[in-house]
């Protein structure tokens, strides 16, 4: 075990596979920084340092620094995914899904399907997300509810350092396309990682707080301000489960369902708006299939159905906040 | 450079071989057999295979919506496409991508593509991939005159030129942008190779409707690109002889165009006249090439009507290898 930070883990991560297995490739914009300049390649280093020294130690056939080309970064990712190797692919931003929308809608995520399970795409990658910057609404979204909702992708969001390891290095092992979502705002967040080999196999939620009166689901930078909640209530003798998915495809159904079953409330907090969200998918579910073991209508905490805005006072309202989980936690647990 | 006797009769086998798939995937969509969408290559033959003679199976290539020339020039199966086309669990793709998406990983074929434009990005990547390994082998885009008005295409252009990967842009320029000409749609509507030269790209230009201008121009400029000098692109001035897609009216043809592109730009006449003037070919010998080619194709038609059905649970197979 070491301490570290988050982005440290990544790039760690991502080091240590390229020295295990070299098929291992990564592209994206800047991830070397500096090329073409007076200040010469790793003058920046990646403006997320999440590929610090890779350039040096792998070289340029592998650390590939593109231009600014979104649609042709995936593209070339999927091309190098059939041709054998195992590209990691950097969006700088999350919210420029959209440039490259085709590349991952209808060309990574579908060819295995639609070429008979004949060919494999594994491909990573690497999504840069989340408020809480500043950035205004096209850098701030938080994009994996649409991406949940295609079929042929993997999602991954994760909350911690170690779990950055284990969930990423899952990601460049795995045979599927998985999109693996880096919220900006836990780059700088410590924690203990282990050493060594380690894989956390996805579809496999983390219960971070145990509780019999309430269920509390979510992810990414979500699961910090859930365990301030948690950690508050509890304070009041109210116990809550908070569950980290780790994954939004594939879900741990059974995870939720299990703690549902015992709390009979369930509150969803998902960092992206509401319509047709992680948050809606998972009320369906369980309202489908734990109907039985409800005794509240399920609460979702939410981003509102508007841009992620720039002023710090309106994203702060734009954002869940630990308040506003606890206020949802107490009004399931008042219902009747 | 000559080409043997066993080299020719290849050459011509394989053109026919799409050609005579293709009238009678014609015939048969006619008749209603087949389902969904389906984009005729006939016309652009001596295109896939001037190109494709030349590549083995770990060099890549990506397609096109109008991609069974390709397919088959690159060597994919006859029969397992035939099923696939019909919808059949046997065929390439176990009936789930049909014409628009046929691909062979181990034929170096990685997929035809629903999307103009999208492949380009992807020859990028096999390209890098192979630079990679530093084994000389090349990725390489088809695409038409319409996939180069896509934004893929120049992002794909400029990638492989600053990366210096060894990819070939192929661009077949049949003159047709789905329903529209080029001289609406495209800027340098008589010169797509420009465009490519604008990236710093080497070009070349050949006849695509000729076997030997299009392969013997290929041999030059691979022997460019496998040396390590970067891409290169070639524009290749087709012939489309049937609609964008089956069932298209074509009402934007001139009159006689068709007739007159059959008699003037065939590639399977020009070839036979080509090889029997020069008395490296008798007639008989490319009539005995066509009878076989008749025959398999009419075998992998009897054999894709009577091939199993998929089943509804085959629905949710292959969305991911584990889940």
């Amino acid at each position: 075990m070491a301490e570290m930070m988050l982005r440290d883990a990544i790039v760690e991560t991502i080091r240590s596979e390229m020295r295990r297995d070299p098929t291992v490739m990564m592209l994206g914009e800047d991830i070397v920084g500096g090329m073409g300049t007076a200040g010469g390649p790793e003058a920046i280093g990646g403006i997320w340092s999440t590929s610090t020294g890779l350039w040096a130690e792998f070289g340029g056939n592998r650390i590939i620094d593109t231009p600014i080309s979104e649609s042709a970064i995936i593209g070339a990712a999927a091309g190098a995914a059939l041709a054998g190797k195992r590209p990691i692919a950097e969006l700088m931003f999350a919210d420029f899904v959209g440039v490259c929308m085709d590349q991952i809608w209808n060309q990574i995520a579908k060819f295995r399907y639609m070429f008979g399970g004949k060919s494999k795409c594994p491909v990573v990658i690497r999504l840069v997300y989340g408020a809480g910057f500043n950035a205004a609404p096209q850098h701030s979204q938080a994009v994996y509810s649409m991406m949940t909702s295609m079929p042929g992708l993997k999602v991954v969001m994760p909350s911690t350092p170690a779990d950055a390891k284990g969930l990423l290095t899952q990601a460049i092992r795995d045979d599927d396309p998985v999109l693996f979502f880096e919220h900006k705002a836990l780059y700088g967040t410590k924690g203990e990682v282990p050493d060594g080999d380690y894989l956390i196999p996805f579809g496999h939620a983390r219960l971070t707080r145990a509780g019999e009166h309430a269920t509390i689901v979510t992810c990414g930078m979500m699961v910090g301000f859930a365990e301030a909640a948690a950690d508050s209530l509890a304070q009041d003798g109210i116990g809550c489960d908070v569950i980290d998915l780790r994954t939004s495809s594939p879900l741990d159904e059974e995870a939720i369902l299990d703690s549902v079953e015992v709390t009979g409330r369930l509150v969803v907090v998902d960092e992206s708006p509401p319509r047709c969200s992680l948050a809606t998918d998972i009320a369906a579910m369980v309202a489908r299939k734990g109907f039985a073991s409800l005794k509240a209508p399920p609460e979702l905490v939410t981003a509102p159905h508007s841009p992620v805005p720039f002023a710090r006072e309106l994203e702060s309202a734009y954002l869940p906040s630990p308040a506003k989980i606890i206020d949802a936690v107490r009004t399931v647990l008042a219902y009747r | 450079m000559q080409l043997s006797r066993d080299e020719l009769l290849g050459a011509y086998r394989r053109m026919t071989t799409i050609r005579v798939f293709e009238e009678r995937l014609h015939d048969e969509i006619a008749k209603g057999e087949i389902a969904g969408f389906t984009h005729l290559y006939c016309g652009q033959e001596a295109a896939a295979v001037g190109v494709c003679d030349h590549l083995a199976n770990d060099d890549f290539i990506v397609s096109t919506h109008r991609g069974h020339g390709h397919c088959l020039a690159k060597g994919v199966d006859v029969k397992g496409m035939m099923k696939e086309i019909y919808g059949r669990a046997t065929g390439t793709c176990k009936g789930k991508g049909g014409s628009m998406h046929i691909a062979d990983i181990d034929k170096g074929m990685l997929g035809a593509n629903g999307i103009v434009g999208a492949g380009a990005p992807q020859a990028v990547g096999a390209a890098l991939a192979a630079k990679m390994d530093g084994n000389g082998k090349i990725g390489l885009s088809f695409s038409g005159d319409g996939a180069c008005n896509q934004g893929t295409t120049f992002e794909a252009m400029n990638m492989a030129v600053v990366t210096k990967a060894p990819c070939v842009f192929v661009f077949e320029n049949n003159h047709y942008s789905e329903h529209t000409g080029p001289a609406y749609a495209t800027a340098t509507a008589t010169d797509i190779a420009g465009r490519a030269e604008a990236f710093g790209m080497k070009v070349w230009r050949a006849n695509g409707c000729d076997y030997f201008s299009t392969y013997e121009t290929m041999r030059e400029l691979l022997a460019y690109v496998r040396a390590g000098n970067g891409p290169a692109a070639i524009e290749l001035d087709t012939e489309r002889f049937y609609g964008h897609f089956e069932g298209d009216p074509q009402r934007y043809r001139g009159p006689g165009e068709i007739d007159r592109i059959r008699a003037e730009r065939d590639c399977l006449k020009a070839f036979r006249q080509r090889v029997t003037e020069a008395k490296l070919l008798e007639d008989d010998d490319l009539d005995r090439v066509e009878a076989e080619v008749h025959q398999l194709i009419e075998e992998a038609v009897v054999e894709a009507r009577a091939a199993p059905l998929p089943t509804p649970a085959m629905v949710l197979e292959d969305v991911y290898i584990s889940y």
